[in-house]
């Protein structure tokens, strides 16, 4: 009898146990739509106020994409505010346009986002829209999306695949086109001088592409004209803290001979910033300073005279990629690498754009 | 006289020390002057002492841990969390009062001694081994700073904050001054009263501490609480230093580079021994090692490969079998001493 009761205890947990698991099961499943949910209420309101004036728009919109497509977008994950902005632009953009918008946030991990993009083709969605957390490892699963014949879009960043047939357009930043804007803005500014310039250079996390690419566009330009000469070039890992690290060992080095700074994002702009102000120069005038991506703090740093420039590395792509997703619906063909629409942003634009700034 | 300095165990990282300055110096002649700017003392001396210090905070909590056969791997993780909470209770702070900046620093080194005593409790009490312990919050605690921050770079526009990490006091980096009062206070309590030799003695054998009367599981749990405090004093320097609090990044590796100056320090990690002021050298060596790569021009590709060279060297010079057998037993006096005259004549 007691060897009975314990058998029996055992079979209950076990049952217990399957429950547990089909349990999780589903609420793995439920979690994409989850975190789906968990982004709208943000936008919702800002929706609200588009939604009103879309309606009328939308009947315009749907006679003329002939459709209403149903399109999965699968994002890297939150880790920065550039990021956010990005995810927010492409979902209010799909949305904006009268399109159903299935979201999933693969949390910077692959599998969550393989999983996503099977998720999608067993919809049946019409277009997957996607930014691949690392380069490579998306073969298998983009083939099956082609076998379904669901075209796809990369975001943002690219895949490392051969085979281009895989997916249908590639829309992100153009980073060697960044540095080099950055590096015609400062031969522009500089051609009165006399020169030497002497440029210091913080650079991204080593062996990134935003890192390699900047530094890549901005040297070809530069090098064309040889009063300008980098006289430090050290890495401050995209970060604030770091860049004002490595922006004081440089002034302590070279000190006033610093004519430019160079940072190939904002943050470390700012730090480096920061650093110059404490050891007694201006910042913007004693030392030109150019940064990538366009933040708010940049803007904040450019109203304050404390900054020259900033090149714009866009995340609100949103409307230009739902175009590009109409016009492949259209019929029309793309090509393979389509830059971003980006601008530039100098000291003089700053006080006006700073309250508009969404990121 | 000239042996018993070399006999001790801060002679050697006191050497590297040196000639690290020294290789500086070389390069840019200008390096060890201190002038006035702005009514603050600028050079790279002090900025190598202001950069260092939440370092040489870390390392000196991480010192008393590994002194009891311990390990903190949390303490990038609370750095992180101190400076999260610290600069987000005072984002929205509407005046220029001195009251939010406390409350900021009361909140955050309160939570940092909280979780350090969590680890604590996974220690002594719980006898669960210290890697595996302090692994949790290290993971967790990221998580939680990125909570607490959103997963964004929160800008801090409330000008006092800055005065922790970024404000001068008698011409000095404030944060010079809270190294100061903090190795004074871990020297203070553990070598003229007999905690020193308490936690000494847990870590070379607990139960045996134990029986001879020590609360072994309270001496640990005290260590760890330390550690965690140094950590939040440690966070808020970093975030106040630039006005905002990162949690992707603040803080990481951190614990790697203070198990590192705690080991160039001389102290082991076997437990038992501990040397408050070799760690501060070691905190020391890590950071002029870092200016040094900065203000030479070594390029950021190789920098990693530069400061493991240099740590690798150290730890060699600082093994007697390794001193015995290249420099030769019999040489070994002669040698040393022929270096240490090399020394004093270039500087």
């Amino acid at each position: 009898m007691k060897k009975f009761l314990a058998s029996k205890g055992i079979l209950v947990l076990l049952l217990g146990l399957l429950l547990l698991l089909a349990a999780c099961g589903s609420s793995e499943e439920s979690s994409n739509e989850e975190s789906a949910a968990d982004d709208t209420p943000e936008q919702t309101e800002e929706e609200n106020e588009a939604e009103e004036t879309e309606t009328d728009t939308e009947e315009e919109g749907n006679e003329e994409a002939g459709e209403k497509l149903v399109i999965g977008f699968s994002q890297v994950g939150a880790e920065s505010e550039w990021r956010t902005a990005n995810t927010k632009s492409i979902q209010d953009a799909i949305t904006d346009a009268g399109h159903e918008l299935k979201f999933s946030d693969a949390q910077q991990k692959q599998e969550n986002q393989i999983k996503a993009i099977r998720s999608f083709i067993t919809q049946k969605v019409d277009a997957i829209v996607f930014s691949p957390v690392v380069e490579t490892g998306f073969e298998t699963v983009l083939q099956e999306a082609k076998d379904a014949n669901i075209p796809v879009f990369l975001a943002d960043r690219s895949v490392d695949i051969e085979d281009d047939s895989l997916w249908t357009t590639f829309l992100g930043s153009d980073f060697v086109e960044e540095g080099r804007k950055a590096g015609n803005w400062l031969v522009e500014e500089m051609a009165d001088e006399e020169g030497p310039v002497n440029i210091v250079e913080l650079q991204g996390t080593v062996g990134s592409a935003p890192a390699i690419d900047r530094k890549e566009g901005f040297e070809e330009i530069i090098g064309s004209e040889d009063k300008f000469e980098i006289i430090k070039s050290q890495t401050g890992d995209f970060t604030r803290a770091k860049g004002k690290e490595v922006m004081e060992a440089f002034l302590k080095s070279d000190g006033e001979n610093i004519d430019v700074l160079y940072s190939h994002n904002d943050d470390m702009a700012i730090g480096a910033i920061q650093a110059i102000e404490e050891y007694g120069l201006k910042p913007g005038e004693d030392i030109i300073i150019i940064g990538v991506d366009a933040v708010r703090g940049a803007f904040e740093a450019m109203a304050d005279g404390k900054m020259n420039v900033t090149i714009e590395c866009n995340p609100l792509f949103g409307p230009q990629l739902v175009d590009l997703i109409e016009q492949h619906f259209a019929g029309e063909e793309l090509e393979k690498r389509i830059a971003v629409e980006e601008s530039m942003y100098t000291m003089d634009q700053a006080e006006e754009l700073l309250p508009t700034r969404e990121y | 006289m000239g042996k018993s300095i070399m006999r001790s165990r801060l002679f050697w990282p006191i050497m590297v020390l040196i000639l690290i300055l020294l290789i500086n110096l070389f390069f840019d002649s200008s390096f060890l002057s201190i002038e006035v700017r702005n009514g603050r003392l600028t050079g790279s001396i002090i900025d190598i002492l202001n950069r260092g210090a939440p370092l040489m905070l870390i390392s000196i909590g991480m010192t008393l841990v590994i002194a009891t056969k311990g390990i903190d791997l949390s303490v990038g993780s609370v750095i992180a969390m101190s400076g999260a909470i610290g600069a987000m209770s005072v984002a929205n702070a509407e005046t220029d009062g001195l009251g939010p900046l406390f409350t900021a620093i009361a909140l955050a080194l309160v939570i940092s001694t909280l979780v350090g005593g969590w680890n604590g409790l996974l220690v002594s009490r719980i006898g669960v081994q210290p890697i595996v312990a302090t692994l949790i919050l290290m993971v967790a605690g990221r998580g939680v700073a990125q909570l607490i921050t959103g997963g964004q770079i929160t800008t801090v526009y409330y000008d006092p904050y800055n005065f922790i990490g970024g404000g001068y006091l008698l011409a000095l980096p404030f944060s010079v001054f809270i190294v100061a009062f903090v190795l004074l206070l871990a020297v203070l309590i553990t070598r003229k009263t007999a905690l020193g030799l308490f936690i000494e003695s847990v870590g070379s054998n607990p139960d045996a501490s134990r029986l001879a009367g020590i609360n072994s599981k309270n001496i640990m749990l005290m260590v760890y609480l330390f550690s965690g405090f140094c950590a939040g004093v440690g966070g808020l320097i970093l975030s106040s230093n630039v006005m905002s609090a990162d949690g992707n990044n603040a803080g990481l590796w951190f614990e790697l580079d203070a198990i590192l100056a705690v080991v160039i320090g001389g102290t082991s990690l076997m437990g038992g021994r501990f040397y408050l002021m070799g760690t501060i050298i070691g905190a020391l060596i890590i950071q002029s090692l870092t200016t040094t790569i900065y203000s030479i021009g070594v390029p950021a590709e190789t920098n990693l490969v530069v400061k493991a060279v240099v740590v690798l060297i150290v730890c060699l010079l600082q093994s007697p079998e390794f001193r015995s057998k290249v420099f030769g037993t019999g040489k070994l006096k002669k040698t040393k001493e022929q270096k240490e005259s090399e020394g004093v004549t270039l500087s």
